[in-house]
């Protein structure tokens, strides 16, 4: 245990120093959700019939979740590219523990992302976006998202390991950035239709999304929802502990086998 | 760790779906040597390397690498060896330095950047240190795979085609390197593509041919095995089938032509053969002769000799399918 903490120390430090020389990637997916925060905010917020801020109100907790889900796409192509890159092979010589490497990579995605979400939330407050609620419910808003994203970057993971191709995690990335819309994440689920909003409400980033807006006190729980968001921090917390149970072990075991 | 062999596989097997990219592999190599393992392209250098380096699992077989069990404890043979793939496997995103001090911290060395300092210092990167490695020539990126690997003085190294596309200079600093390590008593374990590289710095040359060791030993005695390289001169063209069915006689192998200098050539299997008997016989079959030459073989004829025609069985190849290039 004491070797995989400090194998994973150092894999935290290696990814922290490739963002260090390479900010530029970094600075990119930081700007990806503030430009659809402005986007959807404006441009969807003077079309719908409820007023724009309180829109922007109700989409800032969900850009933050469906940005927590290209976790997914993040950590697939990371992985993807270690693999492709070699370098995989030589942290597989080496004596080290064998859940140091993705354990590694994961934190370093949540140190990082928890430093990019600062600059989005300083332009959700610019457009009208409070914290309503407690200040202690709101460091739970904060840790469930992180929790999300950690889930997130082990499916990422563990998908990038398996199809060692970059391309593939490209592809992947315009998928992740669909999973949001069948969610709670940009618009109510309300007003869907029976089975497409039963749908949607059982899309993880549903109950997370609901469970942050809770929290923080933006908008109520909806009336008559799955299970999931109806009870949203415990639907959130069911569904990234299912998450992690699969995700994780097949994740190490696949990183420990190598190529076939 | 009181074997006096370094690397011994028995029976050593690994399949890719329907290719046996290596078919039980015997090495058996002494500690303090260098083995080169030579072989075309699919050979299975590679894959043998990759089981021996405990990224990729046997199929069936054994071994003992600095006398840990290859499969049983795979951790303690880590902690032994080191390895450069055929491909870099640094990261591109790090500087020289990081990816050393990485390596070292893994290797829980103490001082990383005094050990870090010292191999790019050995290894002439010291000015590139702090640059990202993404930005450095094909020759420095494999020197300092080599550097990654003896970051904790390895008993064995594997080096997969260490100088592969180096320029003479980059391949003469790999070759320093090599040399090194042998006295200090590492035992190293090369894959090439060139015999030179074999006869140079290997005590002990293994000729791979389809996942199998075809032959092996020292480079003479695997030069003595195909005896001498016998080329004769004619005078004109039309004596040049002539003199080839006298050589094909004389070295029961098949002659090659060189049609601009009217020269016939063949490796001669028949350590007997002398240069007087081979000018007598072509003499006395009335052949015009204008030079005649017997000399040592190169790798490369031994090579080429034993691979086109090996001498094991060639029924069961037909199996293995061949790489695309
Ligand atoms: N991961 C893999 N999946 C499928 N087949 C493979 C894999 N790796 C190797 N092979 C096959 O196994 C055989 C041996 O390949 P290997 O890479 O070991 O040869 P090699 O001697 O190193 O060749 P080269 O000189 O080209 O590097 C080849 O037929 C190759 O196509
Ligand atoms: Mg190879």
């Amino acid at each position: 245990m004491s070797a995989l903490a400090y194998d994973g120390a150092a894999m935290l430090g290696r990814q922290l120093r490739r963002a260090r020389n390479n900010p530029g990637l970094l600075i990119l997916t930081q700007t990806m959700p503030i430009s659809m925060l402005l986007f959807f905010g404006y441009v969807f917020g003077s079309a719908l019939a409820v007023p724009g801020e309180e829109y922007r109100r109700f989409l800032v907790p969900g850009l933050l979740v469906a940005t927590a889900a290209g976790g997914i796409m993040t950590g697939m192509f990371q992985a993807a590219q270690d693999t492709h890159r070699g370098v995989m092979d030589r942290f597989r010589t080496l004596p080290m523990s064998r859940a140091a490497v993705p354990l590694g990579q994961v934190v370093a995605d949540l140190v990082l992302t928890a430093a990019g979400t600062v600059p989005f939330l300083l332009v959700g407050l610019a457009v009208g976006w409070r914290i309503e609620g407690g200040a202690l419910a709101a460091a739970g808003a904060f840790a469930l998202l992180l929790l999300f994203r950690f889930t997130a970057v082990w499916i990422g993971v563990f998908l990038g390991l398996l199809t060692r191709s970059e391309e593939a995690a490209g592809q992947l990335g315009g998928a992740t950035f669909l999973l949001p819309l069948l969610s709670s994440a940009y618009i109510p689920t309300e007003g869907l239709p029976g089975w497409l909003r039963t749908a949607a409400e059982w899309n993880p980033i549903s109950a997370v999304t609901t469970a942050l807006r809770d929290l923080f006190g933006n908008a109520p729980v909806p009336d008559g929802a799955a299970w999931p968001v109806a009870h949203p921090v415990a639907g959130s917390l069911a569904w990234c502990a299912v998450l992690l149970a699969v995700f994780v072990p097949l994740a190490v075991r696949t990183y420990a086998a190598g190529p076939k | 760790m009181t074997s006096t062999y370094a690397v011994l596989s028995e029976g050593l097997e690994k399949r890719f779906g329907e290719v046996r990219a290596v078919r039980g592999l015997d090495l058996a190599v002494a500690r303090g040597s260098v083995v080169g393992m030579l072989g075309p392209n699919g050979a299975g250098k590679t894959t043998a390397v990759r089981l021996l380096a405990t990224l990729l699992r046997p199929d069936a077989g054994s071994a003992r690498i600095a006398g840990h069990d290859l499969v049983r404890e795979p951790h303690a043979v880590r902690r032994a060896i080191g390895v450069t793939g055929q491909y870099a496997s640094v990261d591109g995103d790090l500087t020289g330095r990081q990816n050393l001090r990485l390596f070292a911290r893994l290797h829980r060395v103490r001082d990383t950047a005094a050990r870090a300092g010292e191999l790019l210092d050995r290894f002439g990167l010291a000015e590139a240190a702090d640059r990202p490695v993404s930005t450095y020539s094909g020759g420095m990126r494999r020197r300092l795979d080599l550097a990654a690997s003896l970051i904790r003085h390895p008993a064995v190294l594997f080096l997969d085609e260490p100088t592969t596309g180096l320029d003479p200079v980059s391949r003469n600093q790999i070759w320093d390197a090599v040399g090194a390590l042998k006295a200090e008593g590492t035992t190293v374990l090369l894959t090439t593509q060139y015999l030179e590289e074999a006869d140079r710095l290997a005590d002990q040359v293994v000729l791979m041919d389809r996942g199998r060791i075809a032959h092996s030993g020292s480079p003479p005695q695997l030069k003595a095995l195909i005896g001498s390289y016998a080329e004769v001169v004619v005078a004109h063209a039309d004596v040049m089938v002539a003199a080839a069915g006298v050589l094909d006689q004389l070295t029961g192998a098949e002659p090659s032509f060189d049609h601009d200098r009217h020269a016939v050539g063949a490796v001669c299997l028949d350590p007997t053969l002398t240069l007087p008997r081979l000018v007598r016989e072509l003499d006395a079959a009335g052949v015009p002769l204008l030079d005649a030459s017997l000399r040592p073989p190169t790798l490369d004829d031994v090579f080429l000799r034993l691979t086109e025609t090996p001498a094991t069985d060639h029924s069961d190849h037909s199996d293995v399918k061949e790489r695309a290039a």
